[in-house]
């Protein structure tokens, strides 16, 4: 894989999970917030679980595919770090 | 043993700890004293970066926070938890791959200007100096009560502490003793919170008791005639609890004391997995502290109906408190019952910001958890103040004196000049904290805002938009945060200069803690717009770019590939 399809990938995965990021954060948790709490989640208003305790949960989750996937991708691009090839500071430039 | 003999006993156990791993770790190298030589790895440098971001507002005053506001508290749980997305996916990993010492440092050399660097070292100075007035604020709240020295004296103790292991070890000083303070600061928030989830729900996990607790405070607070708990919009309206959001978690991402962890690591990898681990560390906390704050309503407000306002301060918790001037006894001695009428005035009384701590108190828990928490929300004021130090000791040292006064200066110099800076830097801000601008955590807000608008937008384009450049950069990051930081002081000017009304009630509707979304869309704005007129960056700067978005190092005939 060239070096662009990599970042081209690598875009597209930020591009998704932003995505999620947004609707869990500002549409579930917030302007959706007064809908989703006439429904009830384990004796909690859903919309209010949302904002308080769902959303943290789902946060942690989207870094944690980034990270895996984008391990992946560094490998099969053949553009992960190895002890050879490691930046050290000053070395990007 | 009371309550004061363990608190001597809990906090001093942990701050010889901290004072002895501050002392193993000290450093002889600038690299060491900025970045810590860059071999932390990813778990340590989460659990430390969680240290440095769960400060006293966190610890101390959140959960008292969302107590009284309900819903609309969700802005600090999803605000101070959302912006480590941004900063995992858009910043950390390619700030790594750069690898420099500070914020300042990628702001430098992306936009290849010493001015943009003196204007990125005065915003990193200025948003770390109001932050670091909060925590020092909250370890004098601690210390005054539960040493039993004056609010003054707990400062100053707290300065001197923080002083000695910043100095020394600089960051990798700071980051072992982090690591060390986190935990500390997570058994002292959550164990209160399992023994009160047990006791009163009998479940041990406070987040599942959530589900007991809050259909009872939800009754309890519309018997007394208010709005339910979780009624979003009781305090603020939908457009404020989304800029406020927005606001928090991009200033979040654009903090320079969270930023510059992530240059620690030995990876781009162990970058977006540190990320992940200091999510994962500081949601611990962030699920907890809504469940405390049902907890801590509920028990207040069942004990003043039980008791009535009298019965009320006859409470032993509320007597220990009340010494501290933090709950206003004379205005609820005044109330004659009971009722819809007179809860508004009975929160009114009680200060936000001992929720936290009195808890364990008010749910009637040992003397020696009382005395954990207060370990705990030192550590939580202490490694957040160290954090913050160092970053205005480095923008002072490192980026002011040895980048643009005195390039030729030696290693030793540099080092020298970076530890007097971190006392220097003790000493204002223990001046700030012991004449403190208002709530902990409302000052802590209004860095997010000076920091959303200054330093996001501009890292976040030099990353993914090649065509940036420097007038774009300079406009933006200066015309963002004189206007965040403008606004804010007109609308707070009854707080800041004790004027009696704010000489601005809002703009557009949003209120001071969101304005600084305001300000990152002008900070957007201005720099895509300067940047199209004016001339691209050079070339070399180009290949930096492309440089940074790939982990490993790539050659010069590897960039020039199309």
């Amino acid at each position: 894989m060239t070096r662009q399809a990599y970042w081209q990938r690598q875009v597209k995965r930020i591009a998704i999970l932003l995505t999620i990021w947004f609707v869990v954060a500002y549409v579930m948790g917030i302007f959706l917030a007064p809908t989703l709490n006439q429904f009830s989640f384990g004796g909690v208003p859903f919309g209010f679980w949302m904002a308080q305790q769902g959303s943290i949960f789902v946060f942690i989750s989207l870094i944690w595919i980034y990270a895996y996937f984008s391990d992946k991708a560094d490998k099969e691009a053949g553009l992960n770090e190895t002890d050879d090839n490691m930046s050290s500071a000053s070395a990007a430039h | 043993m009371g309550i004061q003999e363990w608190t001597w006993v809990t906090v001093g156990l942990t701050f010889s700890a901290y004072l002895y791993i501050g002392y193993r770790s000290r450093v002889a190298s600038t690299k060491g004293f900025y970045v810590a030589g860059q071999g932390i790895s990813a778990i340590a440098n989460g659990a430390a970066t969680g240290a440095d971001w769960m400060s006293a507002a966190s610890f101390i005053s959140m959960a008292g926070l969302i107590s009284f506001q309900g819903f609309d508290g969700s802005v600090y749980l999803m605000g101070w938890t959302g912006g480590y997305v941004l900063l995992a996916l858009l910043l950390a990993p390619f700030l790594r791959k750069f690898g420099q010492y500070t914020v300042p440092d990628f702001v430098a050399e992306r936009y290849y200007s010493q001015a943009a660097r003196v204007v990125a070292a005065i915003a990193a100075i200025f948003v770390s100096f109001t932050y670091v007035a909060g925590q020092m604020g909250g370890v004098g709240v601690a210390f005054s009560r539960f040493l039993g020295v004056s609010f003054e004296m707990g400062v100053v103790i707290g300065m001197v502490i923080v002083a000695f292991f910043a100095s020394l070890g600089g960051m990798k000083g700071i980051t072992y003793t982090q690591v060390a303070q986190y935990c500390v600061l997570i058994f002292a928030y959550t164990i209160p919170a399992i023994a009160i989830a047990l006791a009163l729900f009998g479940n041990p996990i406070p987040q599942g008791a959530i589900g007991e607790a809050l259909p009872i405070l939800n009754d309890l607070q519309t018997d007394l005639g208010l709005d339910p708990y979780s009624n979003p919009f009781v305090n603020n309206n939908m457009l404020n609890v989304f800029c406020i959001t927005l606001c928090l978690m991009v200033g979040t991402a654009g903090l320079p004391h969270v930023i510059v962890r992530f240059y620690t690591v030995k990876s781009v990898s162990a970058a977006r997995w540190s990320a992940f681990w200091a999510l994962l560390f500081i949601g611990i906390l962030y699920t907890t502290a809504p469940a405390i704050a049902i907890f801590a309503k509920t028990e207040m407000l069942q004990q003043f109906v039980n008791n009535g306002p009298q019965g009320f301060l006859e409470l032993s918790w509320v007597q220990n408190w009340a010494e501290t001037g933090l709950i206003d006894t004379a205005a609820i001695a005044a109330l004659p019952e009971a009722s819809a009428a007179t809860v508004g005035p009975f929160l009114g009384a009680i200060n936000r910001d001992i929720v936290v701590l009195a808890t364990p108190e008010i749910a009637g828990l040992s003397a020696f958890i009382v005395a954990l928490v207060a370990a705990g929300g030192l550590a939580a004021a202490l490694s957040t103040a160290s954090g913050l130090l160092l970053v205005i000791s480095s923008s002072l040292a490192h980026d002011i004196y040895g980048k643009l006064i005195n390039p030729n200066a030696s290693d030793k110099t540099r080092l020298a000049v970076g530890r007097g800076m971190i006392l220097f830097a003790v000493v204002l801000a223990g001046l700030l904290g012991i004449f403190p601008l208002g709530f902990v955590a409302e000052v802590v807000a209004f860095a997010f805002g000076l920091a959303a608008a200054s330093f996001f937008p501009v890292i976040l384009l030099g990353i993914f938009w090649k065509r940036a450049n420097k007038q774009g950069a300079i406009a933006g990051m200066s015309v963002g945060l004189v206007f965040t930081f403008v606004m804010i002081v007109l609308m707070r000017t009854h707080v800041v200069i004790g004027a009696e009304q704010p000489i601005l009630e809002s703009f557009l509707g949003i209120k001071a803690q969101g304005i600084g979304v305001i300000g990152m869309v002008l900070n957007f704005a201005l720099m895509i717009g300067v940047s199209l007129m004016t001339a691209p960056p050079p070339p070399q700067v180009q290949n930096l770019v492309e440089q940074i978005r790939y982990p490993r190092m790539m050659s010069e005939a590897e960039l020039a590939e199309v």
